[in-house]
């Protein structure tokens, strides 16, 4: 007889569990929600930049024929937004227009074709106000207010000194500055924009599908917009389609469909347009960033100020963790003392920006990698020496009292030199050739919501029923990241039972636990912890079942997962049998787990807003890219990756690599070809042929090393992996680009034109130089 | 005006009235529910509604439904065999090509083109194939390795 053992899927490479549905079409994303009569939805978006609302004149929509609600901003005068102290935004706007393609007015029609003709007849008229799209433009002294409360359009501003930066500086032996612009960027994710709504008018209940990674934010601002009991609205999440963090608050779209839906007492979807997605933005704001770091002979950093402009946009939208997270994030990668940090949060006539993947690091992490690695070279060390003079030693606490109690860069640094041969090739490359590296970092969950409510950071429950399958029932917001493979990995594990035996239940508030959502990479921190506490409190009431079946005492009982026993001699009793014996006593069986982040990681008080990067682990990432530069053309190839991230434990390789790939992935489209541009506010490139995405032909290997910290907090060890991967590419990339042609790029992204006007600029200063010589 | 359309969907013969001016995408997805094949752009800029059209990638969106008159027309549905998952969605799934799965209709159907038309594609052409859809998730890593591994699995006899 085969001995009876519990199965394993921790650390395998396990593919999602929802894959079949994906690859053969069956998964269902909000926009392939077809319901009978149901309204085709369409949003009349402002033509203005900024402007006072004279009129919103609907009446000739209203007489289309087919035209069943039309809705305004007289239709709600109540603001939403993500952060309790920043609701400023109104899902159709009132009194004012702040930004070109800001909703202003909605349709709801029988059909698509009649929606856009109603959209047509709508008349808006405003008085135009100067619009300031630039950060420079809305700081001008001169520059009216966006927000009456917010006087010279800072939206927020922040300053914190730890240490003493002037006795930094002169303790070190070199001191250097650098000014870096990182351009807007917007996630793009593939699926646009869209919402289902579903008004009752008999029960006075609404249900809202929506492309959402933040379920429960969107029925809290459901809620509060329709002004309707929370117990009323009921949420849906179908598949999403990606969201790289412009999902991570509550959009217009739901919101407007829910009005639109209940205005016309019927089933409203609301479908957007890519260039509507692309407006709608919330991605990466533009960033400029003045750096000065002090370092002494061997590579150790001494002192570091930094003073950071993020352009907002319209609206605060995550505005102003974003700014805060740019700060605080210079810690908790590197032994840092004397950091100053002057922070502007400005607000534009353009899109909101919001929570893009690497929320606050990204741009900062550019110019700090970009400048020590300049830095070295000028000490004469290499960069991975640099790196290594400042290492932090686990567990600890920076100075603005983030906990980090696992640390795996240094093995990350010597997996990618190792792997990259980079002791042996750089410096021996062929010409135009180059190799760059650089470190990166991201949070694991915020340890403190932006929601607080008191409750656990993370619910699951697992219901287990006469037919012994054991259902994970969970808000945790799959959007492709594999989260809900995450839940069933999780409690299969600890049960010790094949994967098939679970079932995962997400995306839907009649029936799951409430989470907060899919942001700041918190899910298989927070809800796996959460997870693991429900399977164990699940084998506790299993093992006692199967103690009383078998006569024995619960500690005396084995679990090997399809069996359960009395010791190695005991023939036990099946799973089965265990369900029926535990069902005995109560019937179908649910049980809870919970995660609460622990109080010391929730940051600290020295400055306001110190809570912004508190988080239970820290990952680690570095890389080394390969370049080749095309210097006729200006054309930069990235001919491979080598990347290792400490995720502390992958609960799933496969998932794990996906992940990291896709991450560095994106940092490349930033760093080298994305952009949003915009012309007096009007973004040019709200389509994905101008803005541009790398395409499969534009994309390197990526070879991914899997770092393994263990952090001691972390379900089965394990930390972040789909975010802290993404900063590192930029200025890995430019450091490369510098090593193969010799001109370091400090605005991004670095498009061709770019780099062929910096070698062709070199060129006329030599030749003028040689002029110059032969005059003499 | 609306006019009849003769065309052979996913095997099957069938007959619809059809506007002149509908897309074969909205054809597909709205008219007769269809939904696998996704829109994920305003008009051929991503690939992801790619479907063939006699063995053929093309671009749902930018087809009039009317042109299919008496053509073959494969969406992501057609695929698999006997409840079992086709080579391509296997790979997709097995290899992780596939992550928020947008895209991957798209994917999947220019993928069984190039295998339909070419079993045992190299890099470059695994490459050109596919150089027109967009995928935002992946970086393409493992959507190269899942494309691989489909043709591996279609010399085993798994259909494309």
């Amino acid at each position: 007889m085969n001995k009876p053992v519990p199965v394993h899927n921790i650390g395998e490479y396990v593919p999602m569990i929802d894959g079949p549905e994906k690859v053969s079409g069956r998964a269902k994303y909000t926009a392939d929600i077809l319901k009978p009569g149901m309204l085709a939805g369409r949003i009349y978006r402002s033509p203005y930049s900024h402007g006072e609302i004279v009129a919103v004149d609907v009446s000739e929509a209203l007489k289309l024929p087919g035209v069943k609600a039309v809705v305004t901003g007289a239709d709600c005068d109540k603001g939403f937004g993500v952060l309790p102290i920043a609701r400023t935004e109104f899902p159709l706007a009132r009194d004012k227009v702040r930004y070109r393609g800001e909703p202003v007015a909605a349709v709801a029609a029988v059909d698509d074709a009649t929606a856009r003709e109603a959209l047509r007849r709508i008349k808006f008229t405003v008085r135009e106000l100067p619009s300031y799209c630039t950060t420079r433009a809305a700081l001008a002294p001169d520059a009216a207010p966006l927000h009456e409360d917010k006087p010279g359009n800072i939206e927020r501003d922040v300053l914190f000194e730890l240490g003493s930066t002037e006795q930094g500086f002169a303790e070190a032996d070199l001191v250097r500055e650098g000014s870096y612009n990182c351009a807007e960027v917007c996630q793009n994710q593939m699926e646009m924009h869209a919402a289902v709504a579903e008004y009752d008018a008999v029960r006075e209940r609404m249900t809202v599908h929506a492309s959402t990674q933040v379920p429960y934010y969107a029925h809290l601002m459901l809620s509060q917009i329709l002004n309707m009991e929370m117990s009323r609205i009921r949420v849906i999440k179908p598949h999403v389609g990606g969201g790289f963090g412009c999902r991570t608050e509550t959009l217009a779209i739901e919101l407007i469909a829910a009005l639109l839906a209940r205005k016309a007492q019927g089933t409203v979807r609301l479908v957007t347009t890519r260039e509507e997605t692309f407006i709608t933005h919330r991605g990466r704001p533009e960033t400029d960033i003045r750096l000065k770091i002090g370092m002494r002979k061997d590579g150790r950093i001494t002192a570091v100020e930094c003073d950071c402009d993020q352009r907002g946009g319209a609206h605060s939208g995550y505005g102003v963790v974003t700014i805060l997270y740019a700060g605080s994030m210079l810690y908790a990668i590197y032994d840092l003392h004397n950091v100053k940090y002057v922070g502007r949060r400005v607000l534009t006539n353009t899109p909101p920006c919001g929570a893009m993947r690497g929320h606050g690091t990204v741009d900062i992490r550019f110019a700090f990698e970009s400048l020590i690695d300049e830095m070295a070279a000028e000490l004469g060390l290499d960069p991975f020496a640099v790196r290594r003079a400042n290492f932090l030693t686990a567990p600890t606490f920076t100075d603005n009292d983030m906990m980090v109690n696992s640390y795996g860069l240094p093995e990350c640094l010597d997996w990618v030199e190792k792997q990259s041969g980079w002791r042996q090739r750089r410096g021996k490359l062929a010409k135009g050739k180059g190799l760059g590296m650089a470190c990166s970092h991201y949070i694991s969950g915020a340890s403190k919501p932006v929601n607080w409510t008191g409750e656990p950071h993370a619910t699951v429950k697992i219901k287990l029923d006469f037919d012994g399958s054991v259902v994970v029932l969970s808000g945790a917001a799959d959007i492709g990241q594999g989260s809900t493979t995450i839940l069933a990995q999780t409690v299969a594990e600890v049960l010790g039972l094949d994967l098939s035996r679970v079932r995962v239940v997400t995306g839907d508030s009649e029936v799951v636990p409430k989470d907060n959502g899919s942001y700041s990479s918190r899910v298989t921190f927070m809800v796996g912890n959460a997870a693991i506490d429900a399977a164990r409190n699940l084998k506790s009431l299993l093992i006692a079942a199967a103690a009383r079946k078998l006569e024995a005492k619960p500690e005396d009982i084995e679990c090997l997962g399809e069996v359960y026993r009395a010791g190695a001699q005991d023939k036990g009793a099946s799973f089965d049998e265990v369900v029926t014996e535990a069902l005995k006593n109560s019937g179908t069986i649910t049980v809870t787990g919970n995660y609460s982040t622990l109080p010391e990681s929730q940051g600290g008080k020295k400055y306001r807003g110190a809570a912004i990067g508190g988080s239970m682990g820290y990952s680690y990432s570095v890389q080394v890219v390969e370049v080749s530069v095309d210097e006729e053309t200006g054309v930069v190839s990235v001919d491979k990756v080598w990347v290792a991230h400490d995720c502390g434990k992958a609960l799933n390789r496969l998932t794990v690599e996906g992940q990291v790939q896709g991450s560095v992935w994106m940092g490349m489209g930033q760093a080298m070809s994305e952009e949003a541009a915009y012309h007096d506010g009007l973004m040019l490139t709200a389509n994905m042929l101008d803005y541009r995405v790398p395409t499969i032909q534009d994309s390197p290997p990526i070879e991914v090393g899997i770092v393994e910290s263990m952090d001691p907090h972390g379900p089965f060890g394990a930390k972040e992996a789909g975010e802290g991967s993404l900063a590192a590419f930029l200025p890995a990339l430019t450091a490369a680009i510098a090593d193969a042609i010799g001109i370091r790029f400090n605005d991004l992204p670095v498009t061709p034109d770019r780099v062929f006007e910096a070698i062709e600029k070199r060129k006329r200063a030599l030749e003028k130089r040689k002029g110059n010589g032969g005059a003499q | 005006m609306a006019q009849l359309l003769e065309f052979t969907l996913n095997g099957r013969d069938r007959a619809d009235a059809v506007a002149d001016n509908i897309l074969l995408l909205d054809f597909l997805r709205e008219q007769i529910g269809l939904t696998g094949t996704k829109t994920g752009c305003d008009g051929g800029e991503c690939g992801a509604c790619t479907v063939l059209i006699d063995d053929k990638p093309a671009l749902s969106c930018l087809t009039i439904a009317a042109t299919v008159q008496g053509k073959r027309v494969d969406t992501v549905e057609s695929l698999g065999h006997d409840g079992q998952l086709s080579a391509v969605q296997r790979g997709f799934h097995e290899k992780l090509g596939s992550q928020c799965g947008y895209c991957t209709p798209g994917f999947i159907m220019a993928s069984a083109g190039l295998l339909r038309k070419n079993p045992n594609p190299n890099d470059e052409e695994i490459l050109a194939a596919l150089g027109s859809n967009i995928c935002r998730c992946t970086g393409y890593v493992k959507i190269i390795e899942a494309v691989k591994y489909a043709a591996a699995l279609n010399a085993q006899g798994v259909s494309p």
